[in-house]
């Protein structure tokens, strides 16, 4: 706590992904008035935009459609104009099989860019997690892409089979304090670390129980929905899975259950509060079966003890008839000295609390579906 | 020259409106004006047809004189009528989904 931002002169732009388009909205650090740019690539689907920390003018974004494929835009004036940059992924040698949903081999097909990474250090260099399930690396501001092939190469690869939603890298962690550390996560196939910068990979999924594959605590087939990280303790990760909470403090090596009191442990988002690394938040949904919430009341649920127990967060979110999901990318916080929480919704509202969670407002109502949500605090 | 018809979003993306004309030198097939079309905007690789493999994206088709070209070879010349441009070569986004 404590950097003293003036909140008249920062500005905070919210970077929203949706099935039609992206949306910008944009207001100074009181989060009070907001002004909303959009949609920017109207009628594609936006699975996701973000910015760089190292140049917040420059952003990423991921531009699909399953008519016309995938592309990268990329900006250098903070959304007001774009450029398509390279969108040609190409597996790196032999592309091989993973598993198909009935368990035979099925061979790797690129679909389309889930999430964009950009590097903590350099505009120019940006990660891409891909479906089906890969991670890709420019160095030059997406005008080429190369796959980080370790990932599917270190030996499991062939086992991986798809979720739900299709076999997606969806979450990638790019360590603040050593450059070589990357954590990822695929959808079904779990979590995996790399310390040599992308070279080699190794599982980490010891601790994880999941009672809807063969074998509940195998190295890889847990359906792993998000992680999240504080800067300040890179080894302390969050998890989302399909069902749990987990947390580790040993970067991956070994996971604990922290759902503690939840009314359901199944949801996609999770995040970790700006300036408290034990303060989390996540959306519980009823089930894998019923993606709402439970008894149509959305609540953000937080934890101030970094797991375990857990408070309802419901003011101004609508605590009756609402029935809308949040997907795995769609929850952010901003840096604020008072933290900013935000998150999107399948029905089109994206909900801002600017003091920590114990207060909601909705910026907008009416977007299309939410696909992600990222937050950018821009210091004057 | 051959004017080429392109679906709303592709318009969109090459940042262009109406009909796109193209100048395809030797023998005007389908390839060949996809080609054409892909060196002019090159936004356009991988929105019509893959990058690697060349085929056409499933939910596109190609038309010209009122027959559904989509299924012809790549190398298939087009009709008289497209190569002197009394008819645009179209290019569709299937009606498909919501």
């Amino acid at each position: 706590m404590g950097l003293g931002r003036d909140e008249a002169m920062s500005q905070v732009r919210v970077l929203v992904g949706t099935r039609k388009g992206a949306f910008i909205l944009s207001a100074d650090g009181k989060r009070e008035k907001w002004e909303v740019s959009g949609p920017h690539f109207a009628g594609w689907e936006l699975y996701h935009v973000k910015g760089s920390p190292a140049d917040p003018n420059r952003l990423y974004a991921s531009q699909s459609s399953g008519w016309f494929g995938q592309q990268i835009q990329r900006s250098s004036d903070g959304g007001k104009t774009w450029e398509p940059v390279d969108n040609k992924f190409a597996y790196d040698g032999v592309t091989g099989t993973h598993q198909w949903y009935d368990g035979t081999p099925h061979p790797w097909e690129f679909k389309r860019v889930w999430h964009l990474e950009p590097s903590l250090t350099d505009a120019d260099t940006v990660y891409a997690g891909v479906e089906d399930a890969a991670l890709f690396k420019s160095t030059d501001a997406g005008k080429s892409w190369n796959e980080l092939s370790g990932l599917r190469g270190h030996g499991t690869g062939p086992r991986w089979q798809p979720g739900a939603g299709g076999m997606c890298l969806h979450t990638i962690l790019l360590d603040p304090v050593d450059s070589q550390r990357i954590f990822v996560a695929i959808s079904s196939a779990g979590a995996f670390r790399t310390d040599n910068g992308g070279a080699t990979w190794k599982p980490i999924t010891k601790g994880l129980v999941s009672n809807y594959i063969p074998e509940p605590t195998a190295e890889i087939g847990h359906c792993v929905h998000r992680i999240a990280q504080h800067k300040s303790r890179p080894n302390t990760l969050f998890m989302q899975k399909h069902w749990d909470v987990m947390r580790t403090d040993d970067a991956g090596d070994n996971w604990k259950e922290v759902s503690g009191n939840l009314p359901t442990d199944f949801g996609f988002v999770i995040d970790v509060h700006a300036h408290e690394p034990e303060t989390i938040y996540v959306v519980p949904i009823k089930s894998d079966s019923e993606h709402y919430p439970m008894d149509g009341k959305l609540r953000v649920y937080r934890s101030r003890t970094g797991g375990n127990e857990w408070e309802a967060l419901t003011k101004g979110l609508p605590q009756s008839d609402c029935y809308v999901n949040v997907l795995r990318d769609a929850m952010a916080v901003d840096s604020m000295d008072s933290c900013g929480v935000y998150f999107g919704t399948t029905g089109g509202q994206v909900y801002a609390s600017n003091d920590s969670g114990d207060n909601w407002a909705p910026i907008v109502r009416d977007l299309p579906a939410v696909l992600s949500v990222e937050v950018q605090t821009i210091e004057a | 020259m051959i004017r080429v018809v392109l679906p709303a979003h592709l318009r969109t993306l090459a940042r262009v409106t109406g009909e796109v004309p193209v100048e395809v030198s030797g023998p005007v097939t389908i390839g060949a004006v996809l080609e054409a079309i892909e060196n002019q905007y090159p936004v356009l690789r991988g929105a019509i047809r893959d990058h690697g493999t060349l085929k056409r994206r499933p939910f596109v088709r190609y038309f010209a004189c009122e027959e559904d070209l989509s299924h012809d070879p790549a190398e298939t010349p087009l009709p008289d009528k497209v190569v002197t441009g009394a008819e645009p070569f179209l290019i569709i986004g299937a009606i498909a989904g919501g």
